[in-house]
């Protein structure tokens, strides 16, 4: 170990150290340049393998489907002739997408701002961390809890909406039958999404210039008004970035929904009844009785879900970088 | 990234609320006013509810939630000001965003111990689903727990020294383009779904031909924990103080010798943590396994080769048969699953404390 550097052993020369020490050092630092930046690459190696293998696979079944992929109402690829379409599955992905992130944005930005501004000092990491907590549990244990107790509890919030709400046509139930509708998906999407939304927005409530804080206390200002006045502006791109993290997570959650939601290859804007799909909940949930040809025809629906999560996701990672270079601005 | 975070917290003063007894000219309700709209509130919450005959008791709650705000707001209004009772408004509504959160945490670990424990004890642990029909009672989780901790264990061999070395680039050497492309990509891989993990495999597998084994889902795995190593182990290297680096350059040894030896060291409890919580988030996928493992009822220790089980595909296959018995598994399964994961974070964050980077004195 200590032969490779010149410090224990001096050479005898300064021709000879100068000639051994750049030597040992170099070939180390070229061998370990390379394979730190070769990580780097294959990490790009897989996203676009990625992209190019479910494109690959998407093709070969699309270019059999018999029925229009984007707009058919059907998923039966082993039928003759074979006939799918992610028609279902995106509005059901999208509707249960905005449901969860209706929920779980607004009660995330008052969690953020409970530990940011409201919560005891002392009270506040480890509120934080109840709250990462939320995230740390799998998502197959959320399905099962969605499935056999939030279903079960919901009846009751579901009679109430429809009761009271029914006009909207959006909470009327037509259909009898327990509640695993693309709602229940939504509020169970929704607590799961929380931990992530939160702890972005806190991060950037946290970061919220304190002279701005304090210019508001000193002319006045209650707590809320320095919360509107001066953090809510100041974390408002953060806010969305966060959000949109968030749906990412949601529209590609599988096991919670392929647990709550009893699946029908129906288009209904009456968001209480039974039916409905997601693209990952297809996929769950076809995948046993698919043949090779089915196999393909779910991979072709999963790179529909991939772009649109790749969409989501880069436009969120592209608005965190955009606040990150003003904000250095007010450091 | 929370723990940064947690340091923010503590670090941070609150700002001080104005003391409303400094204003002389106006009137102030007293500091024990909010404990008393609330004791308000919840006796005529409950009476009402009980008086009405509401079956549920979270409609007594929310009643008394509703009355709470309402009696604040108009009583503040009156004895105070305009802008004083929208403060303690915006303040209740906080309050109450924050216990929308805690309650489904406490109501899913609740009905999972108490569901789980029922039939949790060492024969479960012990003993595979062999010859033991789904819809009866009987059998244990231990084929899944041997699948868990290989899958697991493979995903992390093969994702961990990817994911630190290209932290390293991108905290050592990363300049231009490649570094920012890396950034990026990382960034949204994070985001990738679990199931669309899996399906790449599965097209790989269906192209080359290989059948489902443990592997595979390992390989689905480490594409989810891959991203997730990279950014925290970013973080940590970039919390290692200049002056480290400079003085073991100035000593004239190489640049990847000082990374090794003295830049990775400093910052190797974060860089643990970090794995610890990707072990976490991966253990509990299901999708990927489901497409790429297919689940089993026996033993098979070979991960190389034949079909596996894990944990949360045990959950779900037994969810799925929709027997009691079957879902008392699932929730004992559930259990162990989340007590796995529970300790992990928690092992994680304590180490994370323990070794955090002495940053000057």
């Amino acid at each position: 170990m200590a032969s490779t550097t010149p410090i224990d052993t001096p050479p005898a020369s300064p021709v000879a150290r100068e000639r051994a020490r750049p030597k040992t050092g170099r070939a180390g630092d070229k061998i370990f340049l390379g394979l730190s930046r070769g990580s780097g690459i294959l990490l790009l190696v897989i996203m676009a393998s990625i992209a190019v293998f479910l494109t690959y696979r998407a093709a070969l079944a699309v270019s059999k489907d018999e029925g229009n992929f984007l707009t058919t109402f059907d998923w039966n690829p082993a039928g003759d002739p074979p006939v799918f379409g992610i028609a279902v599955l995106l509005f059901g992905t999208i509707v249960s997408s905005i449901i969860a992130m209706a929920i779980a944005v607004p009660v995330a930005v008052g969690i953020a701002l409970f530990i940011s501004h409201y919560a005891p000092r002392k009270l506040a990491a480890p509120l934080a961390y109840v709250v990462d907590l939320l995230a740390a549990v799998p998502s197959i244990v959320y399905g099962i809890w969605g499935a056999l107790f939030l279903v079960p509890y919901l009846e009751g919030l579901n009679l109430w909406l429809d009761q009271f709400f029914g006009w909207t046509y959006l909470f009327e139930k037509t259909e009898v039958g327990v509640a695993r509708s693309l709602f229940t998906v939504g509020i169970l999407l929704a607590i799961m999404i929380l931990p992530i939304v939160t702890s972005v927005s806190r991060e950037v409530f946290l970061q919220v210039p304190k002279m701005n804080e304090e210019a508001a206390l000193a002319l006045g200002a209650t707590r809320w008004e320095v919360i509107r006045l001066s953090v809510l502006p100041f974390g408002r791109s953060g806010v969305i970035s966060a959000s949109m993290l968030g749906l990412g997570r949601a529209l590609g959650e599988t096991m919670a929904v392929a647990t709550v939601l009893s699946p029908s290859f129906v288009i209904s804007g009456h968001l209480l009844n039974p039916g409905g799909g997601t693209f990952a909940q297809n996929i769950a949930a076809k995948f046993d009785e698919a043949d090779a040809f089915g196999r393909d025809a779910l991979i072709a629906s999963g790179l529909v879900l991939f772009i649109l999560t790749l969409l989501v996701n880069g436009a969120a990672r592209l608005i965190i970088a955009r606040r990150k270079e003003y904000s250095g601005a007010n450091a | 990234m929370s723990q940064a975070a947690n340091t923010g917290i503590q670090k941070r003063p609150t700002p001080m609320a104005p003391t409303r007894k400094t204003s002389l000219s106006s009137r102030a309700l007293p500091r024990w006013a909010p404990l008393a709209f609330a004791a308000v509130a919840i006796a005529l919450g409950v009476g009402t509810g009980a008086a009405a005959g509401w079956h549920s008791h979270t409609q007594w709650g929310l009643f008394s939630a509703l009355l709470f705000v309402v009696i604040s707001y108009v009583t503040t209004t009156v004895v105070e000001n305009q802008r004083q009772a929208k403060d303690r408004l915006a303040t209740s509504i906080v309050w109450v965003c924050f216990l929308l959160a805690v309650v489904p945490l406490f109501s899913l670990i609740w009905t999972t111990v108490s569901r789980g424990a029922k039939i949790l004890d060492g024969y479960f642990l012990t003993h595979s689903m062999a010859g033991v029909p789904g819809i009866e009672a009987g059998g244990g989780v231990y084929h899944a727990l041997i699948g868990t901790l290989e899958q697991v264990g493979l995903a992390t061999l093969i994702s961990a020294p990817i994911g630190l070395l290209t932290a390293v680039y991108l905290v050592e050497y990363g300049k231009g383009a490649l570094a920012k492309a890396v950034t990026f990509f990382v960034d949204v891989m994070t985001g990738i779904p679990s199931i669309v993990a899996g399906l790449f495999i599965l097209s790989i597998m269906l192209m080359a031909q290989l059948q489902p084994s443990g592997l595979m889902g390992s390989l689905a795995l480490s594409i989810l924990m891959m991203p997730v190593v990279v950014r925290s182990t970013e973080e940590m290297l970039k919390l290692v103080p200049n002056e480290l680096r400079e003085a073991s350059l100035a000593l004239g040894i190489p640049k990847w010798r000082t990374i090794l030896k003295v830049v990775i060291p400093t910052a190797i409890g974060g860089i643990t943590t970090g794995v610890m919580l990707a072990i976490a988030r991966i253990a509990g996928e299901t999708a990927p396994i489901m497409l790429l493992v297919f689940g089993s009822q026996l033993i098979n220790t070979n991960p190389f080769q034949g079909a596996q089980s894990s944990l949360p595909f045990y959950i779900w296959e037994q969810y799925k048969i929709g027997s009691e018995p079957s879902y008392d598994r699932a929730w004992a399964a559930a259990l162990v699953l989340i007590a796995f994961v529970m300790i992990l974070n928690l092992v994680a964050r304590g180490i994370a404390r323990w070794k955090a980077p002495k940053t000057g004195r």
